[in-house]
Formats: C-alpha cells, sequence, structure tokens
C-alpha cells in the first residue's frame, strides 16, 4: 500500500472539485434530499414555534434568551436540540449510504475510474459533495430560527448570541460529518445500498440509544458500587468519571455536550462537579464566549477527529476493491 | 509495421489461488484492432484492467502509449479511452452531461468540450437524443454512448470489452462498423468478445485466450492456415443426383488440384476446400473438365470458433467448449 502511494505520480486531488461539484448538484435536485430537508424544517421549526410560545410569557430578563430558542423544550415538543440530533445523523446517512456502491451498482465506477483521476479524489469529492449539503440545509435552518426569533421574539440576538449560534452550526457540521462518513464506510464495504443503509442506521441506533445505558452498566462493572453507595442511592466517582469516558465514545455525547456547552452559557463543566472547579465562581454566572469555547473544544475536535478516522477507514477500503462490480 | 501502442510482457494476476492472468504477451500497432477472444473466464477483462492500471498486476511489464500503468496510471488514462464490460452511465442524466462529466475529469479544456461532445455524438448518431436522460436508452445507444466518449477524449488508444455484449444482430453490425472506424482514424484498438464470430471480421490480429493464457496468436487467416490447415476455405456444391462423379472419385478430384491441402463432405453434393490460397479457378476448371456440374462455388471466412474448437481438439484430443 504505501510503496504504491510513494512511487504513483501526479496529483492525489486531481478531479476532486468536478467529483464535488456534481454530487453536489446531484443532492441538491434528488427527490430523497427534498424530503429529508423538508422534513427536518418542519419538525426544527415545529420545536423552535413551541419554545418561543413558551418564551414570550416568561418575562424576557434572559441577556442569552435567543440561545434558549434552540435548547428550550416546551409541552409535548422535544426542543429543536434533540430534533437536530436525531434528524442531522438521518440526512449524513441518507446522503451517504449510496455513494460508493452505487458508482458500481450503475456500472459507472469503471468508466469514471478510467479517467485520469485517482481514488482519492472520487471518495473526497463524494464527501465534500454530501458534506456541504448538509451545510447547506443546517444554515438555511439556522437563518429560518433566527428569522423566526427576530419576528416573533422582537428582540435581535446580541453578537455573543450569534458567535455562540454559529459554533452551534459548526458543531452540528462536524457531527453531520461523522455520519456521512460512517455511512460512506457502510457504501464501501457493502455491495448493496440497502444493507449499507441499514448498517448506517443500526451503528446510529447503538451509538444513540443504546450506547449512554451500556456505558453506566459497564461502569457499574468495572467499579462495583459499593453496599453504602447503594443505600444512599448515589455514584462513586470513579464510576462516573468511567461511565462519562465510555458515553463519550458516541458522538451523539460529544454533539450533546459541545451543543449545552455552547447554547447554555451558564454550563462549567460535564459531568460531575468537583470543588476545586466551582471555587470563586458564582454559581449560575455565564462563561465568556472563550471560555465556553474552551470547554467545548475537545467535543468539537473529537468529532471532527472522529470524522478524519472514519475516512481514512473508508478510503483504505476502497484502495483495496476491485473496479470491476 | 507502425508504431507500437501497447505493449505487455510476461503478465500475471492472481486472485488467491486462483491465476486468472498466467504469463501473457502483446503488442498493439497504432491503426490496428487486436481482439482478445476466448470464453468467460479465460482472463481477458483482467488483461484489460492491468493494461488500463485499474489493477496492478503482479509480474509483468507494461507501456501504454509511452507510459507504464503502474507508475503512472493518468498518463496512461489520459491516452487511452476505455469502454467497460456492460458500460452503465447516470441515468437520470442526460447523454450529453453525462459526457461532460467524464469530459470534465478527462481534463479536456471548457472552451472545446461542448464542440467535442456535439462532434463525437453525431458520429455515433445520437445527437437527436443528445439532451434526453440516458435512462430511456437502449442497450445499443448506450453502448454507442460509451463509443461517443472515447471519441470525445480524442485518445490514441481504446479499449473496448466485451462492446457487443446483449446486443441484437443490427446493432452489433452498426457498432463494429463505428470501431472500424476508429482504427481508420489512426487508433489502436484493443476488444475483448467470448462470441468468437461476431467480431472476427473487424480484427485485424486476434489472440485466443484459454485460462489465463494466450492459446495462439495472429490474424484469422494465419490462425486458420496453422490450425485448419488451410487458409482458404472454399464451399462448393454440386449435384448429387444429376451427373455427379461417385462422392469418393469427387474428393479426389477436388483433392488432387493443386495448393488444396484438405476436402471435408458434410452431405452429399456439399464439399469444404481447404485451401493455402485462392484456388477458385482451378477447382472450377478441375470440375469443368471432369464434367461435373456446378451449383455453388464460393469462397468462405475461415471461423475461428471452428478455429479455436479444432485447436483444442489438437490439444487435448478432446472437444473444447467455446463459451
Ligand atoms: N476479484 C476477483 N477475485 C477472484 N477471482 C477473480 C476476480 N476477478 C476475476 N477472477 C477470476 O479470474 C479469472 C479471469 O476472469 P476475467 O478476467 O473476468 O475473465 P474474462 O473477462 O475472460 O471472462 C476467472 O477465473 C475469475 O473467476
Ligand atoms: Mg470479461
Amino acid at each position: 500500500m504505501a510503496q504504491r502511494m510513494a512511487r504513483r505520480s501526479g496529483s492525489p486531488w486531481k478531479g476532486c472539485g468536478i467529483v464535488f461539484e456534481k454530487e453536489f448538484s446531484d443532492h441538491l435536485r434528488s427527490p430523497r434530499m427534498l424530503v429529508l430537508e423538508w422534513l427536518i424544517l418542519l419538525t426544527g421549526i415545529g420545536a423552535v414555534f413551541m419554545s418561543i410560545q413558551g418564551l414570550r410569557t416568561t418575562t424576557a430578563q434572559d441577556p442569552f434568551l435567543f440561545l434558549r430558542l434552540f435548547t428550550d423544550a416546551r409541552e409535548s415538543m422535544p426542543s429543536f436540540l434533540s430534533v437536530l440530533s436525531f434528524l442531522i445523523p438521518l440526512m449524513a446517512i441518507g446522503l451517504g449510504f449510496d455513494s460508493i456502491n452505487g458508482e458500481f451498482n450503475r456500472r459507472t465506477m469503471s468508466r469514471v475510474l478510467a479517467q485520469p483521476i485517482y481514488r482519492d479524489a472520487l471518495l473526497l469529492g463524494k464527501f465534500g459533495g454530501g458534506l456541504a449539503t448538509l451545510a447547506v440545509g443546517l444554515m438555511t435552518l439556522w437563518l429560518l430560527i433566527i428569522g423566526l426569533g427576530l419576528l416573533r421574539l422582537g428582540v435581535a440576538p446580541s453578537g455573543e448570541e450569534v458567535a455562540r449560534g454559529f459554533v452551534f452550526l459548526c458543531v452540528a457540521l462536524a457531527y453531520g460529518g461523522v455520519w456521512l462518513a460512517v455511512a460512506m464506510l457502510c457504501s464501501v464495504l457493502c455491495r448493496s445500498p440497502a444493507t449499507a443503509a441499514f448498517s448506517a442506521l443500526g451503528a446510529w441506533l447503538l451509538l444513540s440509544l443504546l450506547w449512554p445505558m451500556m456505558a453506566r452498566f459497564l461502569a457499574e462493572i468495572v467499579y462495583p458500587p459499593t453496599d453504602m453507595a447503594i443505600l444512599l442511592g448515589v455514584q462513586s466517582p470513579q464510576q462516573i468519571g468511567l461511565q462519562q469516558i465510555l458515553a463519550r465514545i458516541s458522538p451523539s455525547t460529544l454533539f450533546g455536550e459541545a451543543v449545552i456547552g455552547m447554547l447554555q452559557p451558564a454550563t462549567r463543566t460535564f459531568g460531575v462537579v468537583f470543588a476545586s472547579q466551582v471555587r470563586g465562581a458564582v454559581a449560575g454566572a455565564p462563561l465568556s464566549f472563550g471560555q465556553s469555547l474552551l470547554l467545548v473544544w475537545p467535543q468539537f475536535t473529537g468529532l471532527i477527529a472522529a470524522a478524519i478516522i472514519l475516512f481514512a477507514a473508508s478510503y483504505m477500503a476502497f484502495q483495496r476493491q476491485e473496479v470491476r462490480a | 509495421m507502425s508504431e507500437v501502442l501497447i505493449e505487455a510482457r510476461g503478465l500475471k494476476k492472481r486472485y488467491g489461488k486462483t491465476t486468472a492472468v498466467d504469463g501473457i504477451d502483446l503488442t498493439v500497432h497504432r491503426g490496428e484492432i487486436f481482439g482478445l477472444l476466448g470464453p468467460n473466464g479465460a482472463g481477458k477483462t483482467t488483461t484489460i484492467l492491468m493494461l488500463l492500471g485499474l489493477t496492478e498486476a503482479d509480474e509483468g511489464r507494461i507501456s501504454v502509449c509511452g507510459a507504464d500503468p503502474m507508475r503512472d496510471p493518468l498518463t496512461v488514462k489520459e491516452r487511452v479511452a476505455y469502454l467497460p464490460d456492460m458500460v452503465g452511465f447516470y441515468d437520470n442524466l442526460s447523454a450529453r452531461a453525462n459526457l461532460r462529466y467524464t469530459g470534465r475529469l478527462a481534463g479536456i479544456a471548457a472552451q472545446e468540450l461542448d464542440a467535442r461532445i456535439d462532434g463525437a455524438l453525431a458520429r455515433v448518431r445520437l445527437d437527436s437524443v443528445a439532451d434526453h436522460k440516458v435512462g430511456t436508452y437502449s442497450r445499443g445507444m448506450r453502448q454507442r454512448l460509451g463509443l461517443a466518449e472515447i471519441l470525445m477524449k480524442r485518445a490514441q488508444a481504446a479499449i473496448l470489452d466485451e462492446p457487443t455484449n446483449g446486443l441484437d444482430p443490427q446493432s452489433t453490425f452498426e457498432l463494429l462498423d463505428m470501431i472500424r472506424t476508429l482504427r481508420d482514424d489512426g487508433m489502436a484498438i484493443i476488444l475483448s468478445s467470448h462470441i468468437l464470430d461476431r467480431v472476427q471480421a473487424i480484427c485485424d490480429r486476434v489472440a485466443l485466450f484459454s485460462n489465463g493464457r494466450i492459446a495462439i496468436e495472429g490474424s484469422v487467416r494465419e490462425l486458420a492456415a496453422q490450425v485448419l490447415g488451410g487458409g482458404y476455405t472454399l464451399q462448393v456444391d454440386t449435384d448429387p443426383k444429376n451427373g455427379a462423379p461417385h462422392k469418393g472419385t469427387l474428393a479426389a478430384l477436388l483433392g488432387s488440384v493443386e495448393g488444396v491441402s484438405g476436402v471435408h463432405s458434410a452431405e452429399p453434393g456439399h464439399y469444404h476446400v481447404l485451401a493455402m490460397r485462392d484456388v477458385r479457378d482451378a477447382v472450377a476448371r478441375a470440375m469443368v473438365e471432369a464434367g461435373v456440374p456446378i451449383l455453388r462455388l464460393a469462397s468462405v471466412e475461415p471461423s475461428l470458433d471452428e478455429i479455436y474448437r479444432r485447436y483444442f481438439e489438437g490439444i487435448n484430443g478432446t472437444a473444447h467448449g467455446t463459451a
């Protein structure tokens, strides 16, 4: 493998932009994308609308009123945030599950690879096209929400709120990128798009819904609670620590933490709070934008690293594949 | 002989325990159609993929249009066009849009691309449906669109894998005719097929594949001379009831004509005459002199199917199926 890489000539990125353009315009025009975008728009706007109803009845003294649009849950409606953490993976998987195997099944792969480009360009162009589509969808949604907030709440977001909102957008995109990379990996490994879609959805269900429970369970096995702890109904710090580390394997946990850290400026830490961390802090006082950014930085970069690792895995699997269908 | 565009020496490719290609040498010149013929699984597609640098050869040396597909695959792919087996297109795009995509990937300048696409589509007679979605195209139209892609690329060499696969006889004829015009433009063309008779007419030289090796190679006539014992076959029909001599006598008479190397008779009155050169004149004279009525005297192309079968009968002593 390395040997082959070392001795080949020409740029591996030649043609990447062309693939990107085609994928992007294909996605924007595809009926599948239209359905997903409308689904996200309607549920997202529904959730925001409900939270606006709620926010208007509370006396608006919160300096970060605007950000609460994203995080407030009202009545039967989940918060916009939980809608997103559910729908972004769905959209990303919808964009990526047939990207590579689809070319094989249409028998276009060998024709495309017979052009003077490397496989790197094809894979990266496809990933970029999917990511750009996600970005367009999320950006539209974000702007709509700001617009709705302006109209219905009657206040303009502060500069800091816009900045926090923008970081939130980037985190959401990184989260989408992880699931897009998962979907593309499945599309490289499974020849049938249906199998690829089910594998990706399975991974999503496992990591988003089951994994938090399993993390707790595993932590309890490693650090069995003492009789005293059971009696008091508390967990030991080691157990909570391990549970948190395990839970962070799931991109949904990382996404949730990063977004809460950004959109709820009072957040100082995730999980257990030690006395040393809050010494000198005024309870409930918001962090500055920079401090919040520092707080969520590990989660954000974690998401990006996960996307890169998954992409690299699909790349290696794709390089080894036979061209013939 | 003109310039050599494609050359391979000692190509080998193994998939696990099976050896798909087992030491192949081939040379293809500019302005020549070279046929890779043989049954399914003989290693034709694997050979083609190695020539294009789409699969790595385990052993051997390849030079395609002056570049090594293993070291410098992009240069090879710039200079060579490829029509894969059962070629596919993006069904939701028009023919023009499909060509524009691969044309841009091929690095054709934007200002030149549209004119090249129009020219190519006109040449394969798809210009009237150029803006229709490829999803509405028939198999034959798709193959022609594949040829248009080759024309658009203005490649020095073209490699076509089973181009007539799944086509009706009329479409096959049209497609082969178009391939011939590519050759006349000076391209080097390799085409593969498992139906030997279909393509033998347009191949200048053929290589008969069997189990990853080239069994025999040369022009159809050369192979016929080598395997059947004569490069020319005559079909001689006479009237068995009306004045024809006894079967053995006529066979002996035909056999005695100078240049004839063999006479076979499938049924009374019908003879196949194998010869080293065109002996129609001499055969006709002999028959007229002997007073035998001539109902038909025609030169028939030697059949590759027969050459293939006879070659392997000779090698194995058994009949060898040809796909
Ligand atoms: N990816 C692969 N893995 C294992 N064996 C393969 C693979 N591709 C081809 N083969 C084997 O290689 C041989 C040659 O195949 P191929 O080149 O496709 O033949 P042809 O094109 O002449 O029909 C066959 O026996 C086939 O089973
Ligand atoms: Mg084949």
